[in-house]
C-alpha cells in the first residue's frame, strides 16, 4: 500500500498524457470494429455483383421473356431450352408441400410451447425441437429418399405409386426441417402478447382454447406470419433435400408424385457438371440465382418488417 | 403458468359455467391434445431420422471408416480426408467468421450511432444476410473466389470463406443478443470509475456477454459442418483420397462426401452413407447440446 501511495502522485502527471494517448488507441480500435460490421455490406454488395454481372450477360444472350415465359428447361442440351418455368412449378410445389406441413405444425408447435407447456415441460421440449432446425439437410435428404420415399411408396392410396424421386417426400420432409423456425418466430410474438390480455379474457370465462386462438394468436398476428414468410422463404432457399429426394429433371406439373427440379436444386447440380467458366450453361446458374434471390429477399423483407411491428406494438 | 390461475378463478360464477358445458370442454381437450400432437409430430421425426440413420449404418460405423480413404468399392471407403477437410474449413471459420462477427457485433450494440443512416443499413443488411439461401453464397464463391476474380479453384480456402461469409451474421445476431443482454448499468459503473468506453467495454461487458458468444459460436460453427449447397458449386465434389495440406490444396467434406455416396446407386455406398451420417449427426449433435448446455447454465439474470 505504502508504495502505490508514494507511487500515485508521481504517475498522475503521465496519466494525463496515458488519456491522449489512449484516445487515439480506442479511435483506432473503434474504427477496425466499424470495420468488421461494415463487411456485412462488402458481403452483399458482393452477393448483388456475383448474380448481377453474368447474368446481364445471360440476358442478352437469351430474351427475358423466352426465360420468364418459356415451357421447356434444357440449358445443357445441344438444342437449348431456356424456359424457367418449370424450375419455378417445382420450387413452387416442393413449397405448397413445405408448408402445408410447416405452417399448422409451426404454429400450434408455438401454442403449446407459449400456452400450455409447463414451464419444466417447455424447458427440454423446446431445445429438442431446436435441435430439427441444427440436422444437416443432407441428412434429411437421405432420410426422405431411404425412408419417407419407401413409406410412400409402399402405403400409396391413389394408383400408381410415386417415382423414387418425387415431390412429395422432398416437401414432407422439408416441412419438418422448417417447422423448429416457425414455432421459435411464432411463439417469440406469443410470448411479445402482455399477459394482461390473457387475464382479461380469463375472467371473462374464455377457455384456454378461446383465449389461444382469439386472443393470442389474433395479438401476435404480424409476428405468425413473419414466421409463416420466414419458413417460405427457406423452404424456396432449400438444396440439399430436393436435389437428392426430388430428382433432376425439370418438369413442367403440379403432380407430387412426379420427379421434379426446383431452381436450387438446379443450381446445384449445374455446379456439379463443373460448367466451363463464361458459357451459357455457367451462365444459367446466376440467372437461376438472381431469381431465386429476389424471391427470398422479397419474403425475408416483408418478414423483418412484420417482426419490427409487433415489436413496436407490445415493447 | 400464469394464466390457469386466473381462469381456474371464473368457474364459480354460475352464470358462466352454465355456458361453459361439455362441448366447450371437450373441444379444449380436443385443442389441447392437437397442439400437443404437433410438437409430438416433431420429436417423432427426430427420433425415426436417427434411428433410421443408427440401424441402416451401424454395420459400417468402426475405426475402418473413420480411417479410410474414399474408395469406389463401397465396403472400403472411409472419410477420413471428409473429417480433415471439414476440420479445415471450421479452422477457418474459427479465425475469420467469429472474430470479424463478434468485432461487428461489439460495434453495432456499443459503439454505433444507431440514429446514423450507415448503421441502420448495417442492421438491415445484417438481418436480410441471414435469410440469404445458403445456395447464394455458394454463387459468391463461385464468382469471386472459385473462378471469376481470384480463380483459386476448389480449395480449401475458398471452400472455408464462403462457408464464413455464410455463418457471419449466425455469429453477429447471437453476440449482439448477448451483449445486449449485459445491463448498461456494468458499463455506466465502468465509466463512472473512469474507464474508456473500449475499456468497459473489453474488461466488463464482454466478459459478461462470453457464454452468450461461445454459444452463437459453436451453433454457426455446427452449421458450418453441415453445410453442403455451397460446396457443390465450388466444385467440391471430387474423388479425394488424401488429407488436405494446406489452404490451397483439394479437399472433400463431410456433408460432401455423404451426398456423393447418397446419389450412387448401390447400396453398399447407402449404408456407408448412413454410417458418415451417424457421424456428423454426432459431431452435429453433440455441439448443439454444449451450446444449449452452455446458454442454460451460465445465463446470467440480472
Amino acid at each position: 500500500m505504502a508504495v502505490a501511495t508514494t507511487q500515485r502522485p508521481a504517475s498522475r502527471p503521465l496519466a494525463g498524457l496515458e488519456a491522449g494517448h489512449r484516445r487515439y488507441r480506442e479511435k483506432f480500435i473503434v474504427g477496425g470494429l466499424f470495420l468488421c460490421a461494415a463487411f456485412s455490406i462488402v458481403v452483399t454488395v458482393g452477393i448483388v455483383f456475383a448474380l448481377v454481372v453474368p447474368s446481364v450477360d445471360f440476358f442478352r444472350a437469351i430474351s427475358p421473356v423466352e426465360f420468364f415465359t418459356g415451357t421447356e428447361w434444357a440449358p445443357l442440351f445441344k438444342n437449348s431450352k431456356f424456359g424457367v418455368l418449370p424450375l419455378l412449378s417445382g420450387t413452387i410445389v416442393v413449397t405448397l408441400i413445405a408448408a402445408v406441413i410447416c405452417l399448422p405444425l409451426g404454429l400450434a408447435a408455438a401454442i403449446y410451447l407459449s400456452e400450455y407447456a409447463a414451464r419444466r415441460t417447455r424447458s427440454f421440449v423446446k431445445p429438442i425441437l431446436e435441435i430439427l432446425a441444427g440436422i444437416p439437410t443432407v441428412v434429411y435428404g437421405f432420410f426422405a429418399l431411404t425412408f419417407i420415399t419407401p413409406l410412400l411408396r409402399e402405403n400409396w392410396p391413389f394408383g400408381t405409386p410415386p417415382g423414387v424421386f418425387n415431390a412429395l417426400s422432398a416437401g414432407l420432409v422439408m416441412g419438418i426441417m422448417i417447422l423448429p423456425t416457425v414455432a421459435s418466430i411464432s411463439e417469440d410474438a406469443m410470448f411479445a402478447v402482455p399477459q394482461s390480455l390473457r387475464a382479461g379474457a380469463a375472467a371473462l370465462g374464455a377457455t384456454k382454447y378461446e383465449i389461444s386462438t382469439r386472443v393470442v394468436v389474433p395479438a401476435g398476428l404480424s409476428g405468425i406470419i413473419a414466421a409463416f414468410v420466414l419458413g417460405i422463404s427457406r423452404a424456396i432457399g432449400e438444396t440439399m433435400i430436393v436435389l437428392i429426394a426430388a430428382g433432376g429433371t425439370p418438369t413442367l406439373s403440379f403432380n407430387p408424385a412426379e420427379a421434379m427440379q426446383t431452381m436450387t436444386a438446379f443450381i446445384g447440380a449445374a455446379g456439379l457438371g463443373d460448367q466451363a467458366t463464361g458459357s451459357v450453361g455457367y451462365k444459367t446458374i446466376f440467372a437461376v440465382g438472381i431469381t431465386l434471390f429476389v424471391m427470398t429477399l422479397v419474403m425475408n423483407i416483408i418478414s423483418i418488417r412484420l417482426v419490427r411491428k409487433y415489436r413496436e406494438v407490445y415493447d | 403458468m400464469s394464466t390457469s390461475t386466473p381462469q381456474r378463478a371464473s368457474t364459480p360464477p354460475v352464470s358462466l359455467t352454465s355456458r361453459r358445458g361439455w362441448w366447450h370442454r371437450a373441444r379444449d381437450g380436443a385443442f389441447r391434445g392437437a397442439v400437443t400432437g404437433s410438437v409430438v409430430v416433431g420429436l417423432v421425426v427426430l427420433v425415426a431420422l436417427i434411428l433410421q440413420s443408427l440401424i441402416k449404418g451401424w454395420s459400417r460405423l468402426n475405426w475402418d471408416l473413420l480411417t479410410s480413404f474414399p474408395s469406389s468399392f463401397p465396403d472400403r471407403a472411409g472419410i477420413q480426408s471428409a473429417i480433415f477437410g471439414t476440420l479445415w474449413m471450421v479452422g477457418i471459420v474459427l479465425v475469420t467468421a467469429i472474430p470479424i462477427g463478434v468485432g461487428a457485433a461489439i460495434y453495432m450494440e456499443e459503439f454505433a450511432d444507431t440514429e446514423a443512416w450507415y448503421n441502420r443499413l448495417i442492421d438491415v443488411i445484417i438481418q436480410n444476410l441471414a435469410a440469404v439461401p445458403s445456395i447464394v453464397y455458394g454463387i459468391l464463391g463461385l464468382a469471386f473466389l472459385s473462378r471469376g476474380l481470384l480463380d483459386l479453384g476448389p480449395v480449401v480456402i475458398t471452400a472455408g470463406l464462403t462457408l464464413s461469409f455464410l455463418v457471419l451474421p449466425v455469429v453477429i445476431i447471437a453476440s449482439r443478443e448477448a451483449i445486449r443482454a449485459v445491463p448498461s448499468s456494468i458499463l455506466d459503473g465502468a465509466l463512472a470509475l473512469g474507464a474508456t468506453r473500449w475499456q468497459g467495454v473489453s474488461r466488463q461487458v464482454l466478459p459478461a456477454s462470453i457464454p452468450g458468444i461461445a454459444t452463437g459460436s459453436i451453433l454457426a460453427v455446427s452449421r458450418a459442418i453441415g453445410e453442403a449447397a455451397p460446396l457443390l458449386l465450388l466444385g467440391a465434389l471430387q474423388f479425394i483420397t488424401f488429407n488436405p495440406t494446406g489452404l490451397n490444396s483439394s479437399f472433400t467434406a463431410l456433408p460432401i462426401q455423404i451426398f456423393n455416396w447418397i446419389s450412387r446407386p448401390q447400396e453398399g455406398f447407402h449404408v456407408a452413407a448412413a454410417a458418415a451420417i451417424i457421424v456428423l449427426l454426432g459431431i452435429t449433435l453433440l455441439m448443439n447440446a454444449v451450446a444449449i448446455w452452455l446458454r442454460n447454465r451460465f445465463q446470467q439474470t440480472w
